[in-house]
């Protein structure tokens, strides 16, 4: 019973700094309507920024409490320059480029933390005053967790009274129902987003500064924090401050209890199981409200022609060409390169299916290319099949994964549909990161090797290349076919495509299934290329991966995914060669691309080549 | 000669929150004929022809097509048993060309929706084009439906709701928007189109002009209910109607 109640304690300790996170982002999406990627960037910098600060400061003792205020303010200010140089431009924009900028940013900040700070774990000072424990029931429980037991609900209560009884806090909750409102009363919006944009910084940041003397700091502290505290908006209701209360203190006690009850395999996936449930019987959250959903013309994507590369038949003819006769001349390496890019193009190209054709905004595109090398992986090794047919099967157990999340995932749409794409990704993550007797866990599956009559780098890259070019022909011709044009109908205008008798689930569920079945393909390449398998290829990174492959060959172009997965593999293969720091220059390309080429770069030669042919003709 | 009606609606209601924008309407459609829905602003004439072509449900009530129950049913089966629609606010694919807007419709009445395989390009064009004759818009065929003026983007709307042949249009005013001459222009074509297939035709508009030249019987509805029914002229000289809606008219 004591241990219950100290776990029970341990559980809403955590739900405090979950609160703090999740209101704060919760804000920032009420208003702006922007699913803030680097909130849990801002958590981290503001960790490690107070952790130096406790150090650096001339303080003595108090220096302590000094760096826990002035790092979350350090971190607002940075906040706000971040919404002021580049969120402000793409407030309009289709959601799929706001959620894109603020990864950016996550990759970036994510990149400064490891060049000032290091890879290496960090632990926090102890809080003078508040170290040691007390006991509680014959059980001892951390004196700090004690204070913030005592200060969460200190901080609900000021953030509830800002809420309801200052003018800008009713500001707030006026532009999260009905913004347009706002904007006809004559309130300054752009200073608006900005403040709200600060505040909810400065919640992150204080939750990051406080949790300091916690946890060890390490620099995947943002992606863990990010993913925990949208299951926790999505779970209370997006734009709900309360309702972050009330999914944090949820979440918060579920993993404490589920850590005590259940098999190992599911500590992770157990939240995402709740946030999946919660999503799929109330899609706007327990305390959110359902809203009509203003999507601009063509969805969360926005509009595109689509589908149709007119490249002259020469640019074809050389590719295919230089595709058969190079790999022989080419080291080794190069020739494993070539397989990866091809892996990588499946996977994109069926992403670009979902996102461009489709409208319909997947971020977690991953799990369906990690399954399938998964497939792959324990066809060949568990069920003792031959590896040409673990090969040839490994998509079907990607396209099934695909049909099954995809049920649920087309029942709704825009940044729900993100979240929920989002959570079934991290549910095959968990579990496949944790069912050590099956999948291997964390430590992946090793000695996954083509047979032997396929095993030299040509053999290999003959056979990617066969089924790479059979899947992107696939995909090609599904997006040109009756089937293609009319999911780009029901992206284009749901209820007109419904009015012309299509079904709009299970539309766009075959279209899943297809995208599925492309990027499990992608991911068995993948994992014979490799000889192994990890859940990395399932995580969130990677699913953000694909989207900036899709991103940087234009999102409604086919062809423009293979091209970004190329320039996108070069580009990591180029650049880390100079530098370390390579997701920061991703996160640069990534922010560039989005706020000056947001058709991408294929859709950009796309339209020069257009001009200069109507100039010339 | 007793003919059974195509449309048969009995008593159907619909409230939003507290409010009862549908109480109780019923009606009775024959075959071929082309009638009105007027009313007042937020007399509940959207709200009625969203319950008939499935985008809401009924709160009570019934809707009977051929005989058959359509109420409850989702959009798609009901445009699939033969009653087509277009918007308020015109409604067309924006990133497809005109002639691929028609195209989707009539590969979807063929049931080919779900073809994974063939080329959309030359597949039921024919078919595609001569729709797009019918409303005048073969010239704009291969343009992209983004570029078309408003009044184009209503003729292509009535060329998508004609491509399942439909026994049953419900057109939402077809004309809003549109320069008087293009009002009478468009809802002549509408006309002209469905009297040779014996079409019926229900729509609601506000421009009396065009109401009074193409409808054969009018219903006023207000505040939810169906105040009148009966020929235009009929329509016009009741003293409830006069009172409540047509004021200073005719």
């Amino acid at each position: 019973m004591a241990l219950l109640i100290v776990q029970l304690l341990t559980g809403l300790a955590n739900a405090m700094f979950l609160f703090l996170v999740a209101s704060g982002l919760s804000l920032i999406f009420g208003v702006t309507r922007i699913v803030n990627f680097a909130h849990g960037s801002f958590y981290m910098l503001a960790a490690y920024l107070a952790s130096t600060l406790v150090t650096a400061l001339p303080l003595g003792p108090s220096s302590f409490y000094a760096a826990v205020i002035l790092a979350p303010l350090g971190v607002a200010l940075l906040g706000g320059l971040i919404e002021v140089c580049l969120l402000r431009r793409i407030y309009r924009a289709p959601a799929l480029y706001q959620l894109l900028l603020t990864f950016a940013v996550v990759l970036v900040i994510g990149d400064a933390v490891k060049f000032f700070w290091g890879t290496e774990n960090r632990t926090g000072p102890s809080p003078p005053g508040l170290s040691g424990s007390v006991p509680i029931l014959g059980q001892l429980f951390p004196t700090y967790d004690l204070a913030i037991l005592l200060l969460g609900p200190l901080f609900a209560l000021s953030l509830w009274a800002m809420l309801h009884r200052t003018r800008w806090g009713i500001l707030i909750r006026a532009a999260t129902s009905d913004r347009e409102m706002v904007g006809a009363l004559g309130v300054n919006q752009t200073w608006l987003f900005t403040g709200v944009f600060v505040l909810g910084t400065w919640l992150a940041g204080l939750a990051g500064a406080l949790q300091m003397p916690r946890v060890a700091l390490t620099t995947v502290m943002d992606s863990t924090v990010i993913v925990e505290t949208f299951v926790v908006v999505v779970i209370g209701g997006m734009g709900s401050a309360f309702g972050a209360l009330l999914g944090a203190v949820l979440i918060g006690v579920l993993q404490a209890f589920g850590i005590l009850w259940l098999p190992r395999e599911f500590h992770l996936a157990i939240v995402f199981i709740l946030m999946a449930a919660v999503l799929i019987l109330r899609p706007w959250g327990l305390l959110g409200r359902p809203e009509a959903e203003t999507l601009p013309p063509g969805g969360a994507v926005g509009l595109g022609a689509g589908g149709r590369l007119r490249a002259p038949g020469w640019v074809w003819a050389g590719v295919l060409l230089m595709a058969v006769a190079l790999p022989p001349l080419l080291p080794a390496y190069y020739v494993w390169v070539l397989v990866e890019i091809l892996a990588l193009a499946l996977f994109a190209a069926s992403l670009q299916l979902l996102v461009g054709t489709g409208g319909m905004l997947s971020f977690g595109h991953a799990a369906y290319f990690g399954l399938g090398a998964y497939g792959a992986a324990l066809l060949m090794k568990r069920a003792a099949l031959p590896m040409p047919a673990a090969f040839a099967l490994a998509p079907l157990v990607a396209a099934a994964a695909a049909l099954l999340f995809g049920a649920f995932c087309v029942r709704l749409s825009g940044v729900y549909f993100a979240m929920l794409t989002l959570a079934f990704a991290q549910i095959a993550f968990a579990i496949v990161h944790q069912w050590y007797d099956f999948t291997g866990g964390d430590n992946g599956i090793l000695g996954v090797w083509p047979s032997a009559s396929l095993a030299t780098p040509v053999r290999y890259y003959t056979l990617a290349l066969l089924a790479a070019a059979v899947g992107l022909g696939f995909l090609w011709r599904v997006t040109g076919s009756p089937f293609g044009y009319t999911l780009r109908a029901a992206r284009d205008h749901p209820r007109r495509c419904q009015a012309i008798g299509v079904n709009l689930r299970a539309h766009r569920l075959l279209a899943f299934g297809v995208a599925g079945l492309c990027a499990g393909l992608g991911g068995a390449i993948f994992a014979f290329s490799k000889g192994s398998v990890f859940p990395d290829y399932l995580s969130m990174p990677m699913s953000v991966q694909s989207l900036v492959m899709v991103l940087i060959g234009g999102i409604h172009a086919l062809a423009g995914a293979s091209v970004g997965a190329a320039v996108y593999k070069l580009l990591d293969i180029v650049i880390t060669k100079y530098t370390g720091y390579w997701q920061a220059v991703l996160g640069g390309v990534l922010a560039c691309l989005v706020v000056a080429f947001p058709h991408g770069l294929v859709g950009f030669v796309q339209a020069r080549w257009t001009r200069m042919r109507t100039s010339l003709g | 000669m007793v003919e059974t009606p195509l449309l048969e609606v009995r008593d159907v209601w619909k409230a939003f929150g507290g409010v009862q924008a549908v109480a109780g309407v019923s009606l009775t459609l024959p075959r071929g004929e082309v009638r009105a829905l007027i009313g007042p602003n937020g007399a509940g004439k959207t709200t009625l022809l969203n319950l008939l072509t499935g985008q809401l449900a009924c709160d009570g009530g019934v809707v009977l097509f051929k005989r058959e129950r359509i109420s409850g049913l989702p959009p798609e089966r009901i445009w699939r048993r033969g009653i087509s629609r277009t918007f308020q606010v015109t409604a067309t694919f924006a990133s497809l060309t005109v002639l691929e807007n028609v195209q989707v419709a009539i590969l979807s009445h063929q049931g080919r929706s779900r073809d994974l395989f063939s080329r959309t390009g030359r597949l039921a064009r024919e078919a595609a084009l001569d729709f797009l004759k019918r409303v005048g818009l073969e010239d704009q065929a291969e343009n992209v439906c983004a570029s078309l003026s408003f009044g184009d983007l209503k003729r292509l709307e009535l060329a998508i709701a004609l491509a399942n042949e439909p026994e049953l249009l419900v057109l939402d005013e077809p004309t809003a928007g549109m320069a008087p001459q293009e009002r009478m222009d468009l809802m002549a074509l509408a006309v002209t189109i469905v009297r040779d297939r014996a079409v019926s035709v229900l729509f609601t508009e506000h421009d009396m002009d065009v109401v009074f030249a193409a409808a054969e019987r009018i219903m006023v509805l207000h505040q939810g209910r169906v105040i009148a029914e009966g020929t235009p002229r009929a329509v016009r000289d009741d003293p409830q109607v006069q009172a409540i809606y047509l004021g200073g008219l005719g």
